[in-house]
């Protein structure tokens, strides 16, 4: 049996952009908020380092600077109406944040504390600033915290563990979702006037990642199933800190602090490559870096990592703390306590006495669904989708272009989640409902039914681990055009092999063997256009890096990326090929530079 | 690389009125977590295996059960802390769904009831920014915004066992969080909820909370200062 309800607005996840949209519409309509998860375990939660907003707190900051940073970390891809957005807006969002209780550092004054981030800096780039604004290393748990109080304060409905298979969109306008509740294997049609998606990244698709085990993009794939262009998949962030074979994210809070990076022979490398910025370089940067020391034998024990070392001896050595300060452990202990505790139980490593074995780990999709400044979702370069709303990691404003700057993402899911549910919440006081197809849920009930019961003979997570290995491999720091076809027909030979899988479980509650199968359905379609779209750019642009086309060339690619599935549309796994189109970058005050640090 | 054995509590209601206890041979290297190994019976052995899981790393509060009778974050529990013979169960205490899951409805419920949100009728500083809080004050609370929400600490209290109304050592976390917060103007209306009958008296300073808690917070500490404060009436 399905059931139906009706809600002005839907908000899909409850991560910080979810939320944060949802406290916004909230004040103008009725909302529901739809999670996989309880919205405490989404993976905001997990963001360490810090977000950022040029409130000059420490020291003197200017949102040009930062909106020049944005733009020239993103390798000049970043729409900069866009950043623009980013950087003023960034400050009142800081404010408002507080305002709603959330418990930020704070300097002698009783002002908020401000540490150094990678790619941050003063007078456009003349040296890294302080901007990020935190708490302690928890900054993104407690943002997630603060928001889903204020939910609970202002009664925000929600149905938490409740997993979206579907997104009704039909004849260019959206009209609801289709929802498994996972306690039960109901469905739950929902029917309304829009829906805004906050599902956050799908870096489950490689092997080595900082992202749960939940990022797996479902609401993401459900609009390229039904024709709707991905915008700049190529670009996936790796995270130059992620801990050795684990992924676990030590944050750049940890090179904020005064933390170097140290090849297998103890130099500090980073010298070489990056004189002014070093160990605060961007990240898309950092991780090339590090592999190139890598393959030039300067690993450590000549294996495929490197140190990372916040040993207060060794940062004062350097004198590579803020300010050229000298630290004590003390110190670091209270500014990076979680992280300091993950080398301690994941490693077994005693940080203030040896260094750390790190090595990059997938992190951040900066593509995804593209949107306009207010969320609205595109439906190809220039039209939009009525009624449909994007934010947060799985949108593509462009704010982060080809690389996104540590701290812009928490910054990216306030200052859009806040205009997206703003958006939302306008245009449902206007709307009326748009009918549903009849049988609008047929096809989710359809797809899903036919995974419980079939008994082939593949595994679910045989199929994804071959899946993030040849992403990882193929698809990964270093790309060339031969490695991406194979990925490419690798992902698309495990598309088939998807079709004979078997499962464990038949059963309606809590079937969670039926979901992962779901989950690798999206990761599939999500790889395959992200590889597709990797292998038609023939430049190299920020985390986008070709062996075979090293330099960017701004004459043929300054523009996005729009991927789309090139048959048919339902709510299962495409087949056949994907199909590209391109949109203007906007540039308005900063002209495309060669990028040095 | 080392054989260990898991012995892990099922229940699924919908196969069986019972539960009844699965047994799973594995490898597993010391620096394996116990939700590495969890998944590996999913993926390899049993995909009808059932638990929640996100992170992976001891932030998002999914994964809390009960691994050889202490609760614990699965993803946070290394194989080499353990022995050969692994016993997992759901936590105790809570309404067991199916595996290793249980109800949170009841433990949401009860979170909700001592207002978890910033209460303020002064308005904001006219500039617009943020109000002014010292290093010290915000220290004050700085233990009790750690919480995940995992349930280990409620789930793991004697008090909590004899009767589920107790709202437990968690829902007196998230208030101390708000009372001892310097911004904060709900003091008065947390303290009732926590003075009430199903409140902190049922709190007997067992310390089982602090010794479940993967965050570390001093939990009879916070639990000990909210009593005080309803004692004096004075939140210091
Ligand atoms: C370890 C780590 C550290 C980080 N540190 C920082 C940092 O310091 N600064 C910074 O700016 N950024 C940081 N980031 C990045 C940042 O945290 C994320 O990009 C951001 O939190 C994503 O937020 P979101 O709201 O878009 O999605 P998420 O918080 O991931 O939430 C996604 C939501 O969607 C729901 N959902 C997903 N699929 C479905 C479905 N099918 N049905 C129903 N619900 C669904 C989930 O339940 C969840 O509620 C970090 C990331 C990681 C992994
Ligand atoms: S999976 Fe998130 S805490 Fe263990």
């Amino acid at each position: 049996m399905t059931h139906h309800h009706q809600f002005d607005a839907v908000i899909v996840g409850a991560g910080g952009a979810g939320l944060m949209a949802a406290l916004q519409a909230a004040r103008l309509t009725n909302v529901a908020v739809i999670s996989k998860m309880y919205p405490t375990r989404s993976h905001t939660g997990t963001a360490q380092g810090g977000i950022a907003a040029p409130l000059g707190n420490m020291e003197e900051d200017h949102w040009e600077w930062y909106m020049y940073d944005t733009v020239k970390g993103g390798d000049y891809l970043v729409d900069q109406d866009a950043a623009e957005i980013l950087a003023r807006e960034s400050v009142e969002a800081i404010y408002e944040l507080e305002h709603m209780g959330l418990p930020f550092d704070r300097t002698q004054e009783g002002r908020i504390e401000q540490r150094r981030f990678g790619g941050h800096t003063r007078e456009y780039g003349k040296g890294p600033v302080m901007r990020s604004c935190k708490s302690a290393d928890r900054t993104g748990h407690m943002i997630l915290q603060t928001l889903y109080q204020n939910c609970i304060k202002h009664n925000v409905r929600f149905f938490d563990e409740f997993f979206v298979a579907d997104v009704l969109v039909h004849e260019g306008v959206a009209r609801g979702v289709v929802a498994v509740e996972i306690a039960t294997g109901e469905l739950h049609l929902f029917h309304a006037k829009a829906v805004l998606l906050a599902s956050g990244g799908f870096g489950r698709m490689f092997a080595v990642t900082s992202n749960a085990h939940s990022l797996t993009g479902e609401p993401v794939a459900a609009l390229y199933r039904r024709g709707l262009p991905l915008e700049d998949m190529e670009f996936f962030q790796f995270h130059p800190t992620g801990i050795y074979k684990m992924g676990i994210l030590l944050s750049e809070a940890a090179r904020g602090e005064g933390g170097v990076l140290l090849n297998g022979r103890g130099e500090r490398f980073l010298e070489n490559y990056a004189p002014t910025l070093m160990d605060l370089a961007p990240r898309d940067m950092l991780s090339r870096f590090i592999y190139q020391e890598v393959a030039a034998g300067r690993g450590v024990d000549g294996k495929d990592y490197v140190h990372l070392d916040i040993r207060p001896e060794t940062i004062n050595r350097y004198g590579s703390a803020p300010g050229g300060r000298t630290v004590t452990a003390a110190e670091l202990e209270e500014k990076l306590p979680d992280i300091i505790e993950m080398m301690r139980v994941y490693m077994g490593v005693e940080p203030m006495r040896e260094p750390v074995p790190i090595q990059p780990t997938a992190h951040y999709a900066m593509g995804g669904i593209p949107t306009d400044n207010d969320g609205r979702v595109l439906a190809g370069p220039t039209r939009t989708v009525s009624g449909l709303y994007a934010a947060g990691e799985c949108a593509c404003v462009s704010v982060h272009g080809a690389n996104r700057l540590g701290t812009n993402s928490l910054v990216d899911l306030v200052v859009f989640g806040r205009r997206g549910g703003k958006a939302l919440g306008e245009f449902c006081r206007r709307a009326d409902y748009a009918p549903l197809p009849p049988r609008a849920e047929a096809e989710a009930q359809g797809a899903l039914d036919e995974l419980r019961a079939s008994r082939g003979g593949e595994r679910v997570a045989t199929l994804r681990s071959e899946l993030q290995r040849v992403m990882m491999d193929k698809v990964g720091v270093f790309r060339k055009a031969a490695g991406m076809r194979e990925a490419l027909s690798a992902v698309r030979g495990l598309k088939e092999r998807y079709t004979q899988i078997g499962l464990d479980d038949r059963g309606a509650a809590f079937n969670t063997d039926l979901l992962e199968a779901f989950e690798l359905g999206a990761l599939l379609d999500l790889a395959e256009v992200t590889a597709a779209s990797a292998l038609q750019r023939t430049e190299s642009r920020g985390a986008h890096y070709r062996d075979d086309f090293p330099e960017r060339d701004d004459t043929h690619w300054l523009k996005h990326t729009f991927a789309y599935r090139s048959e048919g549309g339902d709510v299962r796994p495409t087949r056949g090929e994907v199909r590209f189109e391109t949109k203007p970058v906007v540039v308005t005050r900063f002209e495309p530079k060669p990028r040095t640090y | 690389m080392a054989k260990v054995t898991l012995k892990i509590k099922r229940f699924d209601p919908q196969r069986e009125p019972a539960s009844w206890w699965s047994e799973h041979a594995l490898e597993a290297e010391p620096t394996e977590r116990v939700l590495d190994l969890l998944n590996r019976v999913k993926w390899e052995q049993d995909g009808t295996l059932s638990f929640r899981r996100s992170c992976g790393h001891g932030i998002c509060g999914s994964d809390s059960m009960r691994i050889d009778g202490a609760n614990r974050l699965a993803c946070k529990t290394l194989v080499s802390e353990l022995g050969s013979t692994i016993t997992i169960e759901p936590l105790l205490g809570m309404r067991v769904q199916r595996d290793l899951i249980v109800d949170l409805e009841p433990f949401f419920a009860a979170y909700r009831t001592v207002k978890p949100y910033f209460i303020s009728d002064a308005p904001p500083p006219p500039d617009g920014r943020e109000r002014l809080q010292t290093p010290a004050q915000r220290l004050r609370f700085d233990d009790t915004t750690k919480c995940i929400l995992c349930a280990c600490c409620t789930a793991s209290c004697p008090s909590f066992w004899a009767s589920s109304e107790y709202i437990g050592p968690a829902s007196i976390v998230q208030a101390h969080r708000f009372i001892f917060d310097s911004r904060d103007e709900g003091a008065g209306e947390r303290l009732q909820v926590a003075g009430e009958t199903m409140g902190v008296w049922r709190c007997h300073t067992a310390f089982n909370c602090t010794l479940a808690c993967p965050r570390g917070i001093n939990i009879t500490q916070a639990i000990g200062e909210v009593k005080r404060a309803l004692a004096t009436g004075r939140v210091e």
